[in-house]
């Protein structure tokens, strides 16, 4: 479908994207995760060939973007960050514009833009200017622009930014419901949107893919033990002595719980050791009433947490190694 | 290329900009044409469009100002650049578009000869030469607008550079009469300029070698021609950009009542020319 090999992009000095290699699969929702300044919109632009790469090269369904950029462009559905709207164009007048832009059959362009407006729900704006319209009905008019001509892929840069909650559930149902037919990639900075939302993540930073992986496969790797948090009614030494009982903990943390005569306790557990049962046994055995027990999962905040500062240390480091290179030469 | 043309043209009369543009030109055109024609009873039209190329500088930045800047500003420049048309077609379209604008004002010209034709004696051939000249003149304006405006992102800066440029081309002759007339000077300005594109090469090319090489080639070229016959040096310079000066063609058919082929030659390929740069200036965007 799309493939992008050893892409590098400087802007002057700066290397916005360093060695980029990837390949998206047909008929799934691609997620572009990363902080700001990641590289994610530029790795976009350059795949939609607005700009031209310093390095590497694009193919989309087997088109180079560049040499043959008509068969490439074709097939590409493209909402920027900030939506390409002239202001000065009614609704309905700007979806005529993109749809004459991608060469749209005559036949069948009013029955598609009837489609499009329905899908997006322009519906009541459509005879509308633009420039009057809110920033959430100015980014689905961008939406619908994106979707015109259905093209098999289609690529959303941050498409929920400035949206209202209401607005937010809508465009990821209409995500979800385009990639029945279409391959989908969106990016964000939001990660609780790209786990909702995306069969397959990749994580960018500094112009680097970091990671990239289906969102369980990427939780799963990155879990190792499992952390088990308890909250029982009695002392700590009670507590301790219940849990010096239990098998296969390889450590254990007492805490105040701040709740009158309650623990707080976090067990360490080997992995893919499911011992919550044992737990509440040898609790009832004791008679401690436990009052909270559950087992926290490393979430994506953590991997991306994780892989973002592990890069940035690692940068840190070739940054203090630097000087020394230079003196060797 | 249709529709981008299409959307150009509506966006000039959905904004202000197209009717002001034909209101302010045909409003100081009647101006001239009651003063010279039906005041002094002059009976050629001519005469009011050599007056009015003044007001050509002002109008066309106006016209032009916008064409890239705006896209560049709004970002619409990426709905363009990642539809499956070509540059050169989304170039030509807005290029066009702004011409079929010129062209209003223009054909409402082409009534002025009659009306003069109905108080008596008109040229009507000379008269219809000289518009089109007009026409053609003010087309070549319009591109070096265009490639000045794909230049920037302000509006303002792409008018008043317009504005600029197109004022130092109205008084091209003027200046052209300060430079030198001897064959040294000549020579010496010459090298100057020629060493300007070595150093362009060089910068361009980035090899130093290629940009050594062609400079000491115009040095040597340029000192042996003067060695073998200095008089070809006289007048060298006003002589050659003389040619380029664009206001030329239409004095000739006011004045002389003469049209060159050659000077219709001259405004396709400038038009050509500043079309093309329009096209290496968006390129170059995308890829810095």
């Amino acid at each position: 479908m799309i493939e992008v090999r050893n892409l590098v992009k400087y802007y002057g000095t700066h290397m916005a994207v360093d060695h980029l290699n990837f390949t998206i699969k047909k008929g799934q929702i691609y997620g572009f995760l990363g902080p700001n300044g990641a590289g994610k919109s530029t790795t976009m632009n350059i795949m939609t060939g607005y700009l031209g790469a310093t390095q590497g090269q694009v193919f989309i369904n087997g088109h180079d973007i560049l040499s043959e950029p008509y068969k490439a462009k074709k097939d590409i559905g493209y909402l920027p960050e900030q939506p390409p709207l002239y202001m000065d164009m009614t609704v309905l007048e700007y979806l005529k514009f993109v749809a004459a832009l991608k060469l749209i059959d005559k036949s069948i362009k009013s029955a598609q833009l009837d489609q499009v407006i329905s899908l997006v729900r322009l519906g009541p704006v459509k005879n509308r200017l633009i420039k009057n319209l809110s920033k959430g009905y100015r980014q689905r008019v961008g939406l619908a622009g994106a979707l015109i001509g259905f093209p098999e892929i289609i690529i959303l840069d941050e498409p929920t930014v400035g949206l209202d909650p209401q607005q937010i559930i809508e465009i990821r149902q209409l995500i979800r419901g385009l990639a029945k037919d279409h391959t989908v990639i969106l990016s964000s900075h939001i990660l609780s949107e790209v786990r909702e939302v995306c069969d397959h993540i990749m994580i960018i930073y500094q112009g680097k893919l970091v990671a990239s992986d289906t969102p369980e496969n990427l939780e799963q790797k990155m879990q190792g033990n499992e952390t088990i948090e308890l909250l029982v009614k009695g002392s700590p030494e009670q507590t301790g002595s219940v849990i010096r009982q239990l098998p296969s903990i390889l450590s254990s943390q007492i805490e105040d719980s701040g709740e009158a005569g309650c623990t707080k306790a976090l067990l360490t557990v080997k992995e893919q050791n499911d011992i919550r049962e044992d737990i509440f046994w040898t609790f009832c055995k004791n008679e401690l009433p436990l009052l909270r027990l559950a087992n926290t999962r490393t979430t994506l905040e953590d991997i991306f947490l994780e892989l973002t500062s592990s890069e940035s240390s690692r940068n840190n480091d070739s940054t203090k190694e630097d000087p020394t290179d230079e003196s060797n030469l | 290329m249709r529709a981008i043309y299409k959307r150009e043209l509506d966006s000039y009369f959905h904004s202000m900009i197209g009717y002001v543009f034909i209101a302010f030109f045909l409003a100081f055109t009647g101006v001239y044409f009651m003063a010279y024609n039906l005041n002094y009873g002059y009976p050629i039209f001519s005469y009011v469009l050599s007056s009015l190329v003044f007001i050509l500088l002002i109008a066309i930045p106006v016209l032009t100002m916008k064409s890239f800047s705006e896209d560049r500003k709004s970002r619409t420049d990426q709905l363009l650049l990642t539809a499956p048309v070509s540059l050169g077609q989304i170039v030509m379209g807005k290029y066009l578009a702004m011409v079929t604008v010129y062209l209003i004002p223009s054909l409402v010209f082409c009534l002025y000869p009659l009306v003069i034709k109905m108080q008596g004696n008109a040229y009507l051939l000379t008269d219809y030469c000289g518009i089109l000249m007009f026409f053609l003149m003010g087309c070549v304006f319009i591109s070096i607008g265009m490639f000045l405006s794909s230049l920037t992102e302000s509006q303002i800066i792409a008018a008043i550079s317009s504005f600029g440029v197109l004022l130092v081309l109205y008084l091209w002759d003027g200046i052209l009469g300060f430079l030198p007339s001897s064959a040294l000077l000549n020579l010496i300005i010459l090298l100057v300029l020629l060493s300007l594109v070595s150093v362009l090469v060089w910068h361009i090319t980035g090899n130093l070698v290629i940009a050594g090489v062609l400079e000491l080639f115009f040095l040597a070229a340029g000192i042996i021609v003067y060695a073998v016959d200095s008089s070809l040096y006289e007048n060298l310079l006003p002589d050659v950009l003389g040619k380029l000066d664009l206001t030329a063609p239409l004095t000739d058919v006011v004045a002389g009542s003469l049209l060159d082929t050659g000077s219709i030659i001259l405004y396709l390929s400038v038009i050509g020319l500043f079309i093309f740069l329009t096209m290496q200036s968006i390129q170059k965007r995308r890829w810095s």
